[in-house]
């Protein structure tokens, strides 16, 4: 029998947390609009794992079910990010989201 | 004939709207056939009604009720019309005399471009002006009243393309406003007390209600007072008049002579149940006409405008017509209305036909020498002025000789009644000769051309003989009023009544024709010229009006251009525009910086829950 290892919850929350923080920041500084996209599926896997560690934590199937509709959501988000990239690329002929200021005062 | 009486100010009121719609579309022969023939079918069934109502061997005076224009809580006034000899008399001369104008102007007018125009505006104003005599109730006088009023301001603003004649018309329109104002405060006052405003219930109601010179009535009739001299162009609102004389010719014969400013005289004789009992206000009446007949007469003497000296004479034969008022006169004063119109129509139509032929002349000494030329002219001015002097045995002779005896019988102040009418009557003879003497003889200065055609001088010739015999028409007004004392002719005074003007023609004669004086250096004086300027502004009454009120009351807008109770709503407005600013600034259109917003504020709010559910104070 082999002693399962625990993962003590907090060491996962940290986890998350710094994954959090580090596709906000991704968001916050990137420019190109595919990084920003990749940075926002950073920031929402990092929910998910937060979620899965919570579930596992007070043993509730509960943290995984919410985990599957941040995927479905994270998959609908990018169909639609893509979408607007397309478009933004066809329109600015470039991908950097700083020259799609138009709404400006 | 009852049942046709609604036709007399419907058919002008067709004619009106055929013209209107039309919008000048019309060929020009149809226009007149339209605007002069719904005058003549109104001027017939004026004269069936009439014949049909003097034919009687006792008159009775009926009224003809349409239906009920509104009825709100017991008050119910109707559209119905009154029919007695003084509305017959009226209507004689509006549509006779308007028929003839109408006729005449068919071919002045002929050559506007505004023809179709011109005569939609004339005939709504005879419609308007029968709904006012014909008016079985003060409200529905008042329709009509502001009716005219409505067509004299677009007939003397007719030729709009020159400022000056819109700022004409405005001056009309305001100046009369301000007497309308007053006469609708009688109106509700009399309203408030009588509960009716039917004209024979109110006068009925009234003497129940009132003793003679009581303080209401006295009111009530001075405010009435107010419409009539706005109107009828008296002291103190006559300024309107000389300056409407811009519009047409036709239109200061029909309006501003013979129909609409002799309105002030009908309302008051109308109402004269109500005067009766307030005998203040019919002195005040008596004044006001014996001040500005006597104004007017000077200022007339000096003009040297055609028209204008024909609308100062206006002015001041109205101002005849007030005193018979005031002094009790009725009937005289109905009389005078009538003979009035007749030779202040042909008066307007002569100087027409000589404005007309010499290609809108208006200055009498550019024009002399015209009566060789011009002998319909002539003799229309010959006679109109003889009527207008009073000369025996012209119409203006029964009807002003009627009211200056009946002045000097007035009890309290009759000597002074009659000494200014009879100090009017040579003023009238001498300025009226003066005009024909200035421009009939002497040398031609302008040559005359354009002759006027039968359609013009046909109506010149039909007014020539009322204006001569109209002095034996007899008014049958006697139901109408009380009966009045009989007119002493016996004495000196009707000596004198009578022999003024033929003084007076004489002295124009002398003057103007055989300069037998030599009166320039008595004009050149200083005072002389100080007077005559005086009087040319018409004793400075457009000066003070100007100072008094026009030039404050630009002042007060001046300074209130700005609208200092908008001010207040103008800083709401601009706060919010500020405010509108500030925030506009934080949109910078950056996605990255309301990233970085969102999540500063998302921080700022979780901090304070967290701080709120464990108890942390921040």
């Amino acid at each position: 029998m082999i002693e399962s290892i625990v993962i003590p919850m907090e060491h996962g929350l940290l986890l998350a947390a710094v994954l959090f923080s580090i596709g906000l920041l991704g968001v916050l500084v990137r420019r190109n609009i595919i990084l920003i996209l990749m940075s926002l599926e950073i920031m929402l896997n990092a929910c998910g794992l937060a979620f899965v560690v919570v579930g596992a934590h007070w043993g509730q199937a509960d943290g995984q079910i919410m985990f599957m509709l941040i995927l479905s959501i994270a998959a609908a988000e990018v169909a639609v990010g893509l979408g607007l990239l397309l478009q933004a690329y066809r329109r600015f002929s470039s991908l950097d989201i700083d020259l799609a200021n138009r709404m400006r005062g | 004939m009852a049942d046709i009486v609604f036709l007399i100010p419907l058919m002008p009121l067709l004619g009106f709207t055929i013209l209107f719609i039309t919008l000048g579309n019309l060929p020009k022969p149809l226009v007149g056939l339209v605007g002069v023939g719904s005058i003549a079918i109104s001027a017939i069934v004026v004269l069936l009604v009439g014949l049909e109502f003097l034919s009687l061997q006792e008159p009775q005076a009926y009224s003809v009720s349409l239906y009920t224009w509104m009825n709100l809580g017991g008050f119910t006034p109707k559209v119905s019309f009154y029919i007695d000899g003084l509305t017959l008399t009226m209507m004689f001369v509006i549509t006779g005399v308007g028929l003839l104008i109408h006729i005449y102007s068919a071919l002045f007018m002929y050559d506007d471009d505004d023809y179709s125009r011109f005569f939609s505006y004339m005939n709504l104003f005879v419609s308007a002006m029968l709904v006012l005599v014909l008016a079985d109730n003060l409200l529905l006088l008042f329709v009509g009243w502001e009716g005219v009023g409505l067509c004299s301001y677009l007939l003397v603003g007719f030729w709009h393309f020159d400022s000056n004649n819109g700022a004409a018309a405005r001056k009309a329109f305001v100046v009369t406003r301000i007497g309308d104002t007053a006469m609708a405060l009688g109106m509700f006052l009399l309203f408030l007390h009588l509960g009716t405003l039917d004209f024979q219930p109110m006068a009925h109601k009234a003497a129940v209600l009132w003793q003679p010179g009581d303080s209401t009535i006295t009111i009530a009739c001075l405010l009435l007072v107010g419409g009539a001299v706005g109107k009828s162009a008296q002291l103190p609102l006559q300024t309107w008049l000389p300056d409407a004389m811009a519009g047409p010719t036709p239109v200061s014969a029909l309006i501003h002579a013979a129909t609409m400013v002799t309105a002030g005289v009908y309302l008051i004789a109308r109402t004269h149940g109500l005067f009766l009992l307030a005998p203040t206000a019919l002195l005040v009446v008596a004044i006001i006409g014996a001040i500005t007949l006597l104004m007017a007469a000077f200022t007339a003497m000096t003009q040297t405008d055609i028209k204008r000296i024909l609308a100062y004479s206006t002015i001041s034969q109205i101002g005849y017509m007030f005193l018979a008022l005031g002094v009790g006169a009725w009937s005289s004063a109905i009389f005078h209305l009538m003979t009035h119109a007749f030779f202040k129509a042909l008066l307007f139509l002569g100087a027409g036909a000589v404005i007309y032929s010499l290609h809108h002349e208006h200055n009498i000494f550019r024009m002399g020498g015209l009566r060789k030329k011009m002998p319909v002219a002539f003799w229309s001015f010959l006679i109109g002025s003889a009527a207008l002097a009073a000369l025996p045995l012209t119409s203006g002779y029964f009807s002003k000789d009627a009211i200056l005896i009946s002045a000097f019988q007035q009890p309290d102040f009759g000597i002074w009644f009659w000494g200014a009418g009879i100090l009017g009557a040579l003023l009238t003879a001498i300025y009226s000769f003066r005009l024909f003497f200035i421009v009939f003889f002497g040398e031609m200065k302008t040559e005359p051309e354009q002759p006027a055609g039968w359609l013009m001088a046909g109506p010149l010739v039909i007014l020539c003989l009322l204006a001569a015999a109209g002095g034996w028409l007899v008014v049958p007004v006697s139901d109408v009023f009380p009966v009045a004392g009989a007119i002493d002719h016996s004495g000196l005074v009707p000596l004198v009544t009578t022999s003024i003007p033929v003084v007076g023609v004489i002295i124009a004669y002398l003057i103007f024709l055989r300069h037998s004086f030599d009166v320039q250096p008595m004009l050149d004086s200083a005072a002389g010229q100080l007077l005559i300027r005086f009087w040319f502004s018409h004793w400075g009454m457009d000066w003070l009006y100007n100072r008094m009120i026009v030039k404050p009351y630009v002042t007060v807008t001046q300074f209130n251009k700005r609208d200092v109770v908008d001010s207040l709503y103008q800083f709401i407005a601009e706060t919010i525009l500020l405010a509108h600013d500030f925030v506009t600034t934080s949109q910078t259109g950056q996605m990255r910086t309301y990233a970085v917003v969102m999540v500063a504020g998302l921080v700022v709010i979780f901090a304070i829950f967290v701080g709120l559910f464990t108890g942390v104070q921040p």
